[in-house]
């Protein structure tokens, strides 16, 4: 199946068109030296499954996984429900079998729901502007810290270990070719901020300051100290934010941040084994031209009609080739779009409700974990709704025994943060497990730590 | 313009219920955290919200709506079962982590064994020996490709600046080259063949050189039967041959570019695999290498022993690009569709992609100029340098297309071309469309001839007409806040 519609008569008809007497013909330019030699050639011979076919064998792949266990895992991807009618509008296919609205008068659909997507990530974070959307909360810290390096004409990038790990090693991985000196600054032992350590090393040659709020291991913070240092020294100050604990935490403007960026998954986007997901990114006005891919502004046309275009295209990289801010080009449209559609349904009370409801939770869950568990060891430190746990036995192991049970227990955190942290579990909980989850997950934690009933 | 959502909102109205906290009430964030400023979101019901949406959607023009020719994109038609395969809850609701937690690998066999297999398909398709799915759209795919050239010198102690790339390349190229730290020089094309101008090539080739960037079939479209002689001056230089597969729907069954002597190439899942573009992404940019660059490759990498597992240890590998494994949900609806084709479908759908571009190209060549008048492969580039002298531009034809009912094509690209109009019609279209499409082209033509101002005009039927984008610049109105 190839989902061709010409019949061979019209296929002949064309060919005399094109003065060609056959197919082959049309090829006469590639060498036949050049076409795939046996036995690669045989690929191209081989047919295809029908519909029903392509479906059986993907139900049955799908059966082989299992989505479906009781999942603690968070580390920045999270289980949270999505309204049905995040679906419904995000399955319209004139958003999505559109391309690029390289051309305003047919996308005003797609240009509108951008311009409302930015202005919900600018009221979600208190930042003035922000854009179409960027591939994933790892690649916007690194697109942050490049607008950074280019507004300050500086090449140090500090970057603090309550980042996740993953988006630490993609940033290392980005700028691996590039002149930039980043350097990390460890955690407190519990997954707190190391202040001291942290304001010890920021001086006049950073271009950029990393953090994040809640970090990898839960906690949350308030960074408008470090913010104040970053001023004091003409650093541009960059926070990576949880969207969904923003109803309650302070926003990254409220700290006093530049820019803001973060992962955009928890808004509506299935977990979908790692992708496609959404790098949100927001700043103040003043690094518009610094910001890299498309932006959608409000204009009108010439009989005063308000309309969207993509603006300030001087910076992208169709225009500016190798001086192009960003080589972004495709982003997360649809995902951006499902983000906003999240947004609009939960509105500010279903937002602050969800937010709630995960603290609440994972506030029942330490709790319960604290009082049944003595030799599970947990910090005091001020959650949203993710935390660690120092267990009495590996981390590895207790997850492994956990999964016999049925639950995805968590992430041990040893795995990124290496030697004293073996032990350290991190957990998460959403508004989707119920109390009885909980209570039952804590009864196989004792009993996997070794505890018995 | 509809009204902005921000407007129709309603204090304390919701559009979403949840559950009551089955839990007690925790400690309030201490006050030193806690958000103070307001959360200024809408407060809409569901059908205000489904409303709002389907509203815009009516203002949108996809691939479902009509004819959609824009060249060097492949909008070629999305089968509606990949979406429907996507959505499967053994896929959609199952979170990435899985796959690399103790004792949990077995709860993902199914994933990593899509992720197995697409890799297994593209090598097959484009003759290169490994795959990687991280990289999250086609210039991510660029710049990862970027990356390993780079890490591949490095490691061989190479120091390598420059990175040549064709003037006819699309931006992403440069643009990718430059992120990854490399000087770019621009080879001209030779105007007469519309392909690299090899002595320039030659002349321009170094011991710098780190990469040459190739799009064979190129952006106007031709395909360069010298590609073997452009690798061997690369690769006597000591470079990398890198080749851009935006345009791969124009060659499945006749060229593999790893038979082609290339190193290093990505393609776009959501061009020649049938996956949507959502309107500017989700897109997918799978990297294939050559096997001495395998080890380069992000990590981790799924591998197959008697389960499929992930291999983190690659002390090679240049890292991650994506936080897993890639776009994945865009990956498993170019493996269903690749189900369906087999390989002879897609071979079947580079003939037909071809032969509806030379049909169409044939069908306008008496009535647009076109600068290389030749075989052309899935797509072809006419000029409106003809229609711009009685002063109808290439965008008053886009814009007058718009009025007929057809999504215009690529335009003012390549730079090369003056006027150009890029035109992809892909293999999903029937002659039927092909022929309404170069019926309105013709028209268009003849209005340009006798009373060009009424195209100055065009678009009349779309919600908005030609848009201030000077004003839009200025004005900086980039959130409704």
């Amino acid at each position: 199946m190839s989902f061709v519609p010409a019949t061979n008569e019209q296929r002949l008809e064309m060919l005399r068109a094109c003065s060609a007497a056959s197919i082959g013909e049309l090829f006469a330019d590639i060498p036949k030296t050049l076409a795939p030699p046996a036995p690669h050639s045989g690929f191209f011979g081989t047919e295809g499954a029908s519909e029903f076919e392509a479906l059986t064998i993907c139900e049955r792949l799908a059966s082989e996984n299992n989505a479906r266990i009781v999942s603690f895992l968070g580390g920045g991807f999270y289980d949270h429900f999505i309204p049905a009618a995040v679906d419904a509008v995000a399955s319209r296919s004139e958003f999505y079998t559109a391309y690029t609205p390289y051309q305003p008068e047919l996308s005003q659909g797609t240009l509108q729901a951008i311009y409302e997507y930015q202005s919900q990530i600018c009221r979600l974070t208190g930042m003035e502007i922000s854009n179409a959307s960027l591939y994933d909360g790892g690649t916007a810290i690194f697109e942050a810290c490049k607008m950074a390096m280019s507004s300050t004409s500086r090449r140090k990038v500090i970057v603090d270990c309550g980042v996740n790990p993953t988006y630490r090693k993609m940033l290392k991985t980005h700028t691996a070719a590039i002149s930039v000196d980043i350097a990390e600054v460890p955690l407190w032992q519990d997954g707190g901020l190391d202040r001291q350590r942290l304001s010890g090393v920021i001086d006049d040659g950073v271009a950029a300051v990393v953090l994040q709020n809640p970090n990898f291991f839960g906690v949350i913070d308030d960074h408008s100290d470090i913010v104040d240092k970053c001023k004091s020294v003409g650093a541009i100050a960059i926070q990576s934010v949880y969207p969904l604990a923003l109803p309650l935490i302070k926003s990254p403007a409220e700290q006093g941040f530049d820019i803001a960026v973060g992962e955009g998954q928890p808004l509506g986007l299935p977990l979908s084994f790692g992708g496609p997901y959404l790098g949100f990114i927001g700043a103040k006005k003043q690094l518009a031209r610094k910001m890299p891919g498309r932006i959608v502004a409000r204009t009108a046309d010439a009989e005063g009609r308000d309309g969207f275009v993509l603006s300030l295209q001087a910076r992208e990289q169709h225009i500016r080739r190798e001086k192009a801010t960003s080589n972004i080009c495709s982003n997360e449209a649809l995902c951006a779009l499902r983000a906003h559609a999240y947004l609009s349904l939960l509105g500010k009370n279903g937002l602050i409700d969800v937010a709630n409801l995960c603290r609440n939770k994972a506030a029942y869950l330490r709790e319960c974990v604290k009082k049944s568990i003595p030799s599970i060891k947990i910090t005091d430190r001020p959650i949203f709704n993710e935390f660690t746990m120092a267990l009495p036995i590996s981390a590895d192991d207790c997850v492994k025994a956990m999964a016999e049970r049925g639950f995805a227990a968590g992430i041990p955190v040893g795995r990124y943060y290496g030697g004293d942290s073996d032990n350290v579990l991190l957990a998460a909980v959403t508004e989707k497990r119920t109390k009885a989850e909980i209570d039952c997950y804590v009864g196989n934690l004792r009993e996997a730590v070794g505890v018995k009933r | 313009m509809s009204s902005i959502i921000f407007e129709k909102s309603m204090p304390g109205r919701r559009g979403a219920t949840f559950p009551k906290s089955d839990v007690p009430i925790a400690d309030a964030i201490p006050k030193q955290y806690a958000r103070t400023s307001p959360l200024a979101l809408c407060e809409l019901s569901e059908l205000d919200v489904v409303r709002h949406f389907t509203a815009l959607s009516k203002k949108n023009y996809g691939v479902d709506t009509n004819f959609y020719p824009l060249g060097s994109c492949t909008m070629k038609y999305n089968p509606k079962i990949c979406e429907k395969i996507a959505a499967l809850d053994g896929f959609a609701s199952l979170h990435p982590m899985l796959a690399q937690l103790p004792g949990c690998g077995g709860f993902a066999q199914g994933a990593l064994a899509v992720i197995h297999d697409l890799e297994n398909l593209l090598c097959r398709v484009t003759g290169m020996d490994a795959f990687t799915l991280q990289p999250m759209a086609g210039a991510h795919g660029e710049l990862t490709g970027m990356m390993i050239v780079s890490a591949y010198h490095r490691k061989n102690g190479a120091a390598k600046t420059e990175v040549l790339i064709p003037d006819e390349a699309h931006g992403t190229n440069p643009s990718s080259a430059a992120v990854a730290g490399y000087e770019v020089r621009t080879v001209p094309t030779d105007p007469a063949t519309g392909l690299l101008d090899i002595g320039a090539f030659r002349g321009m080739a170094s011991e710098k050189t780190a990469a040459v960037m190739m799009t064979n079939p190129n952006t106007l479209g031709l395909f360069n039967p010298r590609i073997k002689e452009i690798a061997e001056i690369a690769h006597a230089c000591g470079a990398l041959l890198y080749y851009d597969g935006a345009n791969l729907n124009a060659i499945m069954g006749k060229f593999r570019p790893g038979d082609g002597d290339f190193d290093v190439t990505h393609v776009n899942l959501h061009k020649t695999f049938a996956t949507p573009h959502g309107g500017g992404g989700p897109g997918s940019g799978p990297v294939g290498v050559k096997a001495f660059l395998e080890p380069f490759l992000p990590a981790p990498r799924v591998v197959k022993n008697d389960f499929f597992a992930l291999d983190g240890n690659c002390p090679d590998s240049i890292g991650p690009v994506a936080p897993f494994y890639g776009n994945f949900s865009v990956c498993l609806k170019a493996y269903a569709y690749m189900l369906m084709t087999g390989g002879a479908g897609l071979a079947e759908v580079s003939e037909q992609a071809v032969l509806n571009a030379n049909y169409v190209m044939r069908s306008l060549s008496g009535h647009y100029d076109v600068p290389h008048l030749k075989t052309c492969m899935h797509e072809c580039v006419l000029t409106a340098k003809r229609q711009a002298e009685r002063g109808v531009r290439a965008v008053d034809i886009a814009k007058a297309l718009i009025d007929k009912g057809f999504h215009p094509p690529t335009v003012y690209f390549p730079l090369v071309v003056k006027e150009a109009l890029m035109i992809e019609p892909t293999e999903t279209e029937s002659k039927e469309t092909l022929d309404a499409f170069i019926n309105a082209m013709i028209e268009i033509a003849e209005a340009a001839e006798s009373g060009p101002k009424s195209l100055h005009a065009a678009p009349v039927s779309t919600p908005v007409g030609r848009l201030d984008e000077t004003k839009a610049a200025r004005d900086m109105d980039v959130a409704f806040l």
